[in-house]
């Protein structure tokens, strides 16, 4: 029981609203230590587990010089009139739209997109100048709803159509799972059954994003109010 | 051997990082000069040297970064005051092009991961399988930098300070995924999956089959929601509740359940701080001032999948 002591440094740094970083070591430290590890092998733990996980960190830097020079040169703002331009685009819509391909390229098991390099330069600003097309001016409390489900679209997109045609991660991790306690399956088995997870994922997409545009229309236009 | 290692990318973002620590030393107006500076040098450290330095030296690197971040001594250096109409001449002055560069690096991943782990001059390979997206991903933000460059006709150095102020404001949040990650993997070495298991198991009456459903998909994103990461809960929670109650009590496929979990997991992930990498640094990038507000937005999303695949489990698992 007292191994779980962890968890509980976790969530009360969450609630104290400590810095997260901190809570975080002091958690691993504390959890190791009970566990019966001395401090120096609690470094070398973290030490080695930091340096493996490089790889998530990885993209993020190497992507911000070009992502930093495209947006001072108005990147942004290019994507909102392009956008502006289609018609028939709200922001729900592009969303949407946004969901479906991180889908459909998820399923071949590729890792396109992602939020330093699709999300912020592209996707949120396509669905905020959408809505700016329909509504005039945004607020605040508008802006960031848009953007908040624009993460929300690129994380379901990007998570539960992983690998059902060519199976990579997940799908080789439970197999080699289920190898190692001697338990028989097929890897195909293991893709397809994420099929229909898949296709409500698109549902549930279709109603956040539906809902997302209500929000939005429901507010009366200001200053000018729709564009057409 | 391999031509393009990982360990090279490593090391450009090393030498990045390290410019950016050296930009920080020379700007005299920076609030936290000296503690910003050492905190992206290590870091620069760290991601150069990698596996060459011993995992302890790396563990208590990685204590001064947290101590640093604790402190509030790493900050961003006051925001330029950039104007929008500005940006919005350059957008129209550049036009279409200015997208190019983000159409190309999808494409160079998306081309690279089918291709680059096939390639062979002689014996030497072009890259490690296990590592082609992220040396596709690599390959491409270089080839889609210098795109943006012909695109924008900007100076070289433009694009590093740009880059250099967008990894600032982020700051010390950039590590949190990768510290979350060594918490998954310190409490997985501490055991502490198999005590929430045996914790479900002596609190539910897991011997019904709808309650091991519900157990299983329960614990899974409960414990995906702790560790901030599906994989790490799986072997865990599976072994401690689906293998013994849904597979081996009732005969339920573990296929169908296997998936049915991860993806169950996955909710978890919707729906935590732990999963710092697609909830909390997004909300950053978005500059959005409720740090939960990505998390927020997903919840409703997590519940509706979660009972999904509940249901899709219990009606499919014991029959097929």
């Amino acid at each position: 029981m007292i191994k779980l002591i962890g968890i509980l440094l976790v969530a009360l740094g969450f609630v104290l609203r400590l810095n997260t970083l901190l809570t975080v070591l002091v958690a691993g430290v504390a959890t190791g230590l009970i566990a019966g590890y001395s401090f120096d092998d609690v470094m070398r733990l973290l030490g080695e587990f930091f340096i493996e996980n490089r790889f998530m960190t990885l993209p993020v830097i190497l992507m911000m010089p070009v992502i930093g020079l495209l947006e001072k040169h108005g990147l942004q703002e290019r994507a909102a009139i392009l956008i502006k331009r289609a018609g028939a685009a709200t922001a729900g819509r592009v969303l949407l739209l946004y969901q479906v391909m991180r889908e459909g390229t998820s399923m071949l098991g590729l890792n396109i997109g992602g939020h330093a390099s699709m999300v912020r330069p592209l996707i949120a600003p396509m669905a905020e100048g959408a809505a700016r097309a329909r509504q005039g001016k945004l607020d605040e409390a508008q802006t960031m709803r848009i953007r908040a489900q624009a993460a929300a679209a690129e994380n379901t997109g990007n998570f539960f159509a992983d690998d059902i045609i060519v199976a990579i991660g997940p799908v080789l991790l439970m197999k080699g799972f289920f190898d190692s306690v001697g338990v028989p399956v097929e890897i195909m088995h293991l893709a397809w059954w994420g099929l229909p997870t898949a296709c409500w994922v698109l549902v549930v997409g279709w109603w956040r994003c539906r809902a997302l545009d209500r929000s939005l229309a429901a507010v009366p236009a200001r200053n000018g109010g729709p564009r057409s | 051997m391999t031509l393009l290692k990982l360990d090279y990318f490593y090391w450009l973002a090393g030498v990045y990082l390290a410019f950016t620590a050296l930009t920080i030393l020379r700007d005299a107006g920076h609030p936290k000069r000296w503690g910003s500076a050492l905190f992206w040098a290590l870091l620069a450290v760290i991601f150069t040297a990698g596996r060459s330095l011993p995992p302890v030296a790396v563990g208590y690197l990685v204590v001064v970064l947290v101590i640093l971040a604790a402190t509030r001594q790493v900050s961003a250096p006051p925001a330029v005051k950039c104007d929008p109409a500005e940006r919005l001449a350059a957008a129209e002055r550049t036009g279409n092009r200015l997208l190019a560069p983000t159409v190309l690096i999808p494409l160079i991943v998306l081309v690279g991961t089918f291709t680059f782990d096939r390639l062979r001059i002689g014996s030497v390979a072009l890259v490690n399988p296990a590592h082609v997206t992220q040396v596709s991903l690599g390959l491409a933000t270089i080839a889609g930098l210098l795109l943006a460059l012909r695109v924008t006709r900007a100076p070289w150095g433009e694009p590093l300070h740009e880059g250099g102020r967008l990894l600032q404001v982020l700051g010390w949040t950039l590590l949190l995924p990768q510290m979350l990650a060594a918490l998954g993997g310190i409490f997985g070495r501490a055991g502490v999956g198999e005590v929430v298991s045996q914790l479900v198991a002596a609190g539910l009456p897991v011997d019904l089959p709808l309650v091991a459903v519900v157990a299983y998909c329960g614990a899974m994103a409960l414990f995906t929601m702790i560790m901030g990461n599906a994989f790490a809960a799986f072997p865990v929670v599976t072994l401690g509740i689906g293998l013994p109650f849904i597979v081996t009590a009732h005969g339920g496929n573990p296929a169908i359940m296997g998936t049915l979990g991860m993806l169950s997991g996955y909710c978890g992930t919707l729906a935590t701080p732990m999963a710092a990498n697609f909830n909390l640094v997004p909300a950053l990038l978005l500059e959005l001032p409720d740090r939960n507000a990505v998390i927020k937005a997903q919840l409703p999303m997590a519940a509706a999948i979660w009972i999904f695949n509940v249901v899709v489990m219990y009606v499919c698992v014991y029959r097929f």
